[in-house]
């Protein structure tokens, strides 16, 4: 047994010298940080909130957004946000207790200002960032028509959007609250 | 009982046997013994002529030319909309080479210019910052040898049929580096967080411009700002030339060339957090922001796909880890959970770190069923297949660390069973 014990004992202290000295480094930092003029900070914050803070000026509606869903999102999406070799984007209302939910923007997804944060920041996805504000809630505007969340007509813009709810929005739990 | 009894005596069913059985002298002298006297007559060819001269970056060898990421995938009409995977089976130890650590892209790899690339922090903040490269080179640093996993590893078990696949293109979207980088806390500090800020969103500078919500606790807690890996510039694949590095959280939130933070009062809902990192219940209800990866084990070797040659001694061996923190016990069955055995771990056992276990098997030649399972320092345990997917809802895809079964036939081929 000498041996092995004599093993265990300095894999055990390798062990504990090796993790102790890890948090005591946050100590600080040389302040090197460089400040940020207000400009500066607007021009990269592309964050919107689920409150509607970060929209941008600009609006749409699903009317104008038919045109610019044709010509940047049906390759991959399909027809009217179906049957397309990427993201399924519209149905699968009502899916989501059986046996083969469909987790779509309209099933599934619980704020309207997640869709217009994704698509300005990663869409569409040969030219992320290419679309105008207008076009970005233009199409936004269309997504959320075809799942029958708005109407048509509705112009949306900084201040609506955020009022939209999502069917699915009382559906999601908080597993970590800070 | 002596050191020859526990040698010879099974730890557990069909031929376990006892962990410290080939750090035995006995062992290790009759191994000695086969390495026989060189013939200086029959030189091998390589020993005849000079050898090839230095090189500037060393590269393996050429006879290890298929030790490759595996399962490589991208989405319909992409590129880099997807993952590829690190060959667990083919690998020994804890650290995952750069080169094959396991991939996880949104749109691609993006080719940054380090000395155009700035870290930017604002929001609620008393200075809004921006840092560059060269400056946060000269920032306090420190390293962690740590784990990272998708959330969407092991996944394909939920399948409901025992798909044929390795153990890499099962499993191998975990991977483990030593990273070194900027303690994210100091950072904060420069900006100073104003009072009522909970989150930060990251965002990095790839073509989906990926962006997560963290707590500010998690950032003040252990989070890095990553800029070496396993001892050099971190590679373009995971982050070049900065991520963020939260460890044993899924790894979707360590997000890669990491440009910008902004501290926020709530989470910004992101398309990641919401719409694909969230757990379905079977009641329609989803759980945002589940962040910790569980307890889990994996036998590497033997896995699925390898062949054992015949009838004898063998090492199973495989990795073990915990999102909690470090792994405190790991047991071997070679009898499909009739009977365990507690296996030894490779030191250092670090906290949130792949944890290398080993034991020694005897195997009769039968048909058998190997499995592991892993006990974290909180006693938490490794569930099985059926505890975890008991009343899963179809549409829960993440967050699978069920006990791997893998069986042997009496051929020696080992394949994924559900057992």
């Amino acid at each position: 047994m000498f041996t092995h014990n004599r093993w265990l004992i300095a894999a055990f202290y390798l062990a504990i010298s090796i993790s102790m000295p890890t948090e005591t480094l946050a100590a600080e930092g040389p302040a090197l940080g460089i400040e940020l003029s207000a400009d500066e900070v607007a021009t990269a914050d592309i964050t919107v909130m689920p409150d509607g803070e970060g929209l941008p000026a600009g609006s749409g509606t699903a009317k104008a957004g038919t045109g610019v869903y044709v010509a940047n999102c049906k390759a991959c999406h399909g027809e009217k946000g179906t049957g397309g070799i990427n993201d399924t984007l519209v149905g699968g209302h009502g899916s989501l207790t059986s046996d083969r939910p469909q987790k779509t923007i309209g099933s599934y997804w619980p704020y309207a200002t997640t869709l217009f944060d994704y698509v300005r920041r990663a869409m569409p996805y040969q030219t992320p960032g290419s679309l105008a504000n207008d076009d970005v809630y233009a199409v936004t505007a269309y997504l959320l028509y075809l799942n029958g969340i708005i109407k048509e007509n509705k112009e949306l813009n900084a201040d609506t959007l955020a009022e939209v709810k999502m069917p699915n929005r009382d559906n999601f739990v908080w597993a970590y609250s800070p | 009982m002596t050191d020859q009894d526990f040698e010879m005596t099974p730890a557990a069913g069909n031929g376990l046997m006892d962990r410290r059985f080939f750090l035995s002298a006995g062992v290790a002298g009759g191994i000695a013994m086969l390495v026989a006297a060189p013939a200086t007559a029959n030189r091998p060819a390589w020993t005849q002529t000079p050898g090839s001269g230095m090189s500037s970056y060393g590269s393996p060898s050429s006879f290890e030319a298929d030790v490759q990421r595996v399962g490589i995938g991208s989405q319909a009409g992409t590129v880099g909309s997807g993952a590829s995977r690190t060959p667990l089976e083919q690998l020994e130890g804890v650290i995952t080479p750069s080169g094959l650590h396991f991939e996880r892209h949104h749109n691609g790899i993006p080719d940054i210019d380090p000395d155009q690339h700035k870290l930017l922090i604002h929001g609620l903040v008393d200075r809004s910052l921006s840092f560059s490269l060269e400056t946060l080179a000269r920032y306090p640093m420190t390293s962690r040898i740590q784990f990272l996993e998708c959330s969407g590893n092991s996944g394909a078990l939920l399948s409901p049929t025992p798909q044929e696949r390795t153990c890499a293109q099962l499993h191998g979207l975990v991977a483990a580096s030593e990273w070194t980088g900027v303690p994210l806390a100091v950072l904060l500090d420069e900006a100073g967080v104003k009072p009522g800020a909970k989150w930060l969103v990251a965002e990095g500078a790839d073509a989906a411009m990926m962006s997560r919500s963290v707590p500010l606790d998690k950032a003040f807690d252990d989070a890095l700002i990553a800029l070496y890996q396993n001892g050099e510039r971190l590679r373009p694949s995971n982050g070049y030339p900065m991520r963020l590095f939260l460890p044993g959280w899924e790894g979707n939130m360590s997000v890669k060339w990491l440009h910008r933070i902004k501290v926020t009062a709530a989470p910004a809902m992101t398309k990641d957090e919401t719409s694909k990192y969230s757990d379905l219940q079977p009641d329609g209800t989803a759980q945002l922001f589940t962040f910790p990866m569980g307890v889990k084990s994996v036998i590497t070797n033997p896995s699925g796909g390898l062949n054992m040659s015949k009838p004898g001694l063998y090492q199973i061996t495989g990795l073990a880890w915990s999102g909690a923190g470090s792994i405190n016990r790991v047991e071997v069955s070679a009898d499909g959970g009739k009977s365990w055995a507690t296996a030894a771990l490779d030191a250092p056992v670090l906290t949130k770190n792949l944890t290398r276990f080993r034991t020694a098997w005897r195997w009769n030649g039968a048909p058998a069923t190997l499995m592991s399972r892993a006990i974290d320092e909180h006693g938490s345990v490794q569930p099985t297949r059926d505890s975890l997917i008991a009343g899963r809802a179809n549409g829960f895809f993440y967050h699978y660390n069920a006990i791997q079964a893998w069986q042997i036939a009496s051929t020696g081929e080992v394949a994924n069973v559900y057992a």
